[in-house]
């Protein structure tokens, strides 16, 4: 039983100095080489001043942005304490709030039909960070980013169109947009 | 073809494409220790000369459970001791202070059982150092823990008679340094070039594009992300686990970590069957928990893809699916998936809400974890299956007259008792505990109002809420039906005991099972045998499964998600 104890002792330690130490070590410098931002999340710039994680989303109000979806992490996108809503789906309550945020995304969006509205854009993601919306809802918000920058739609779609990331090869997952970097593109073609 | 399907279709078919060459791995890791991996062998020779143990020591059964006991009553304190400590000692650049200890209790509990279940959100309640000395530690050697414990059945059940069953420590060490080190270093480093952080600044603080600030919680998630996964761990470094867009940034790292879930005990069935040199008994196994965990797949993909019928009622479009609590770049369909892959096994990771799930959804991940037999944690996985195989040996041996035998040995009663006890063990603590909550919940409603009301959906959902809770600590899974408001006395005391019970009472019955069926004497295989690597023998075994499970949890499966189904469809 001792002699046990003893040696659950050392082995631990020695547990800790393979794992917790050298494993860990050879993650961590490979990280300061070959990760995006040497070890951090990755960072985006526009003009040279940093605006935001990448993989991050962010909360976006304004007309000339494109917003993503709502987010039940903190106030809203805190990226220091990520959450989901945890509603099931019958509650009603939780519906409530869906219909809620229907009509507010028809207010905004008074061309849109409600047939149309994405499902996805009034429902929040697990995570409370969802960087993306899909392409949908990009499409959806763009007439009305181009009405607040007073440009053509046209020319809000093609930046749209040049964002939107394609599955995996091609062939797995989902087609989506990073509302950050749409938003950045934006700011960029109004500069140039 | 859509493409999140062939999301789906493909990570299913590298799972099967490479479990069969790993499981030979695992096999010869354990048998000669002439695997690819052997250049290990001079670091494992330090651990054991620091350690002060003989690795070529042969224990049998009781000494073998008595170091694997022991030691995890070592790290038990160590955990406790850490965690309410871990607001004094280094690597704490954000300020965190220690855990409570009715929360540490809970806390090292869980991840010593290898179920981490997590009552604190990452972010704020660890520190880096107790992260990387206690929750990724416990993570690598719990999961070793149980691949020790088959590493010692497959040494019983392949020896024709004998007492001994291998050394514990030896098996330890090597699951750590030639299967799990290497692997996590692999993903650890296709996640880092993905864009997970690896690094050990404190929350960075990023000004918005539209002018306002973020706290970006960030440190070594890379590490701790492979391990968590391949060692069916699942214990999240973000307080949202691998819905996190830094724990998960892409569909790439999804697929990998999707992957990661259930690679090892797929591999683990094949490594039996080569273990054992009965490559046909592995296959049928492997075949029927396949089969388990497709059917499970297909039901859940269908539904989330389909979409909450309460939304379509509302008239808008619901063509992405059921997305509440998903994330958009990995889809409803890749979040089904998931859902089933970490309840088959004991992983409990999560990828979204499986609060948010549709009703027959959440009732296949109860299900899933109330069987508990389906690939399974690391090594306990098969071990569950074990006590249904003696079960089924048994019934089918009464059913056609010939007496029961399992490779050569005979079940008799005290084996029989053993696999019964077992098998009922886990459906009496889900039920008992999920019964004694409801009971509190209707009948004490001040206490539960001094606890924060517990519940977070009412009716039939809240239910679930309980139920799931309890299956999955009983199963050492360790996801939730996250609404539920667990970080209380109730539930953290609770939800110990669970895991306490069902994660050890398996362990030393079904490795005294296997040391008593060992010390038999070996019979011949004859005509009188029943043959154990039939299909026939896979679907008694599968149905023997289905009817205890069936018969324990749908009364209860019943109140809770399908009621809810009635409700909504």
């Amino acid at each position: 039983m001792i002699s046990n104890l003893f040696k659950s002792l050392r082995l631990t330690i020695a547990f800790c100095l393979f794992f917790s130490i050298f494993y860990i070590f050879v993650l961590w410098v490979f990280g300061q080489i070959a990760g995006p931002n040497s070890g951090n999340a990755e960072l985006v710039e526009l003009n040279g001043k940093i605006v935001g994680a990448a993989n991050v989303g962010q909360n976006f109000t304004k007309d000339i942005y494109f917003w993503g979806r709502p987010s039940h992490a903190g106030d809203g996108y805190d990226a220091s304490s990520s959450g989901g809503s945890n509603k099931g789906p019958s509650n009603e309550e939780h519906l409530a709030l869906l219909e809620e945020r229907i009509d507010t995304f028809l207010v905004h969006h008074p061309y849109m039909k409600r047939e149309d509205v994405p499902a996805e854009f009034v429902t929040a993601s697990f995570s409370g960070l969802d960087p993306h919306i899909s392409p949908k809802a990009a499409y959806a918000q763009a007439k009305r980013v181009a009405e607040a920058r007073g440009w053509s739609e046209e020319k809000v779609i093609a930046i749209v169109n040049s964002n939107v990331e394609k599955p995996l090869l091609g062939l797995f997952g989902t087609e989506k947009v990073n509302v950050l970097k749409l938003n950045v593109a934006l700011d960029k073609a109004t500069t140039n | 073809m859509n493409t999140e399907i062939l999301g789906v279709v493909a990570q299913i078919v590298l799972l099967i494409v490479i479990s069969y060459p790993l499981g030979k791995h695992i096999a010869k890791v354990y048998k000669e220790g002439n695997d690819c991996m052997r250049f290990m062998a001079p670091i494992e020779r330090f651990i054991y000369k620091f350690a002060g143990i003989n690795p070529n020591e042969e224990m049998d059964w009781k000494a073998f459970l008595k170091s694997l006991l022991i030691i995890n009553v070592f790290w038990f304190f160590w955990g406790m001791i850490l965690l309410v400590s871990q607001g004094y000692l280094p690597l704490n650049p954000d300020g965190n202070p220690g855990q409570s200890p009715d929360l540490a209790f809970n806390t090292c509990i869980s991840f010593m059982v290898n179920c981490n279940l997590q009552h604190y959100s990452g972010e704020s309640g660890l520190t880096y150092f107790t992260q990387l000395f206690v929750i990724m530690l416990f993570q690598f050697i719990t999961a070793a823990t149980g691949m020790a414990a088959m590493a010692g059945v497959m040494k019983a059940m392949a020896a024709k008679t004998t007492k001994t069953i291998g050394n514990f420590w030896h098996f330890l060490v090597i699951s750590c340094t030639r299967i799990l080190f290497p692997m996590s270093l692999i993903v650890g480093f296709i996640l880092i070039l993905e864009g997970t952080p690896m690094g050990f600044d404190s929350k960075m603080t990023i000004p918005t594009l539209e002018g306002a600030e973020q706290t970006v919680s960030q440190g070594p998630t890379a590490a701790i992300v492979p391990i968590k996964q391949l060692g069916t761990n699942g214990g999240g470094y973000f307080g949202v686990n691998s819905s996190h867009p830094l724990e998960n940034p892409t569909y790439l790292t999804n697929m990998l970590e999707c992957w990661s879930i259930l690679i090892i005990p797929m591999a683990m069935v094949f490594a039996l069957g080569f273990y054992l040199k009965r490559k046909k008994l592995g296959y049928t196994i492997y075949g029927v928990m396949l089969f388990a965990y497709l059917c499970g797949v297909i039901c859940n993909v269908h539904y989330e893809m389909a979409g909450n019928p309460n939304i379509d009622k509302m008239g808008i479009d619901q063509s992405c699916g059921a997305m509440e609590g998903k994330e958009t770049r990995l889809g409803a369909a890749a979040t089904a998936l998931w859902s089933v892959t970490t309840t088959v096994t004991s992983n409990g990771s999560v990828n979204g809400s499986h609060d948010s799930t549709m009703p027959l959804t959440g009732m296949i991940e109860m299900l899933n974890m109330q069987i508990n037999t389906w690939f399974g944690g690391v090594g306990v996985g098969f071990l569950n299956y074990y006590a249904f195989l003696i079960i089924a040996v048994f019934i089918s041996g009464l059913m056609v007259g010939r007496t029961p035998e399992f490779l050569g040995k005979k079940v008799e009663a005290r084996e029989m008792k053993i696999a019964t006890i077992v098998a009922l063990a886990h459906p009496f603590v889900i039920l008992i505990f999920t019964a004694i909550s409801s009971y509190v919940y209707v009948y004490h409603p001040n206490f539960v109002e001094s606890e924060g009301g517990w519940l977070n959906n009412p009716g039939f959902h809240g239910f679930s809420e309980m139920l799931y809770e309890y299956t999955s600590s009983s199963a050492n899974n360790g996801s939730g039906f996250e609404g539920l408001g667990d970080n209380t006395y109730f539930w953290n005391y609770t939800c110990g005991l669970a895991l306490i019970i069902s994660r050890y009472l398996p362990i030393v019955g079904q490795v005294a099972i296997a040391g008593l069926l060992a010390k038999k004497k070996f019979i011949p295989e004859s005509a009188g045998t029943l043959k154990t690597d039939t299909v026939t023998f896979g679907v008694m075994t599968f149905c023997v499964i289905m009817i205890v499970a069936a018969l324990s949890f749908f009364p209860a499966l019943t109140l809770g998600p399908i009621a809810e189904y009635f409700s909504i469809y």
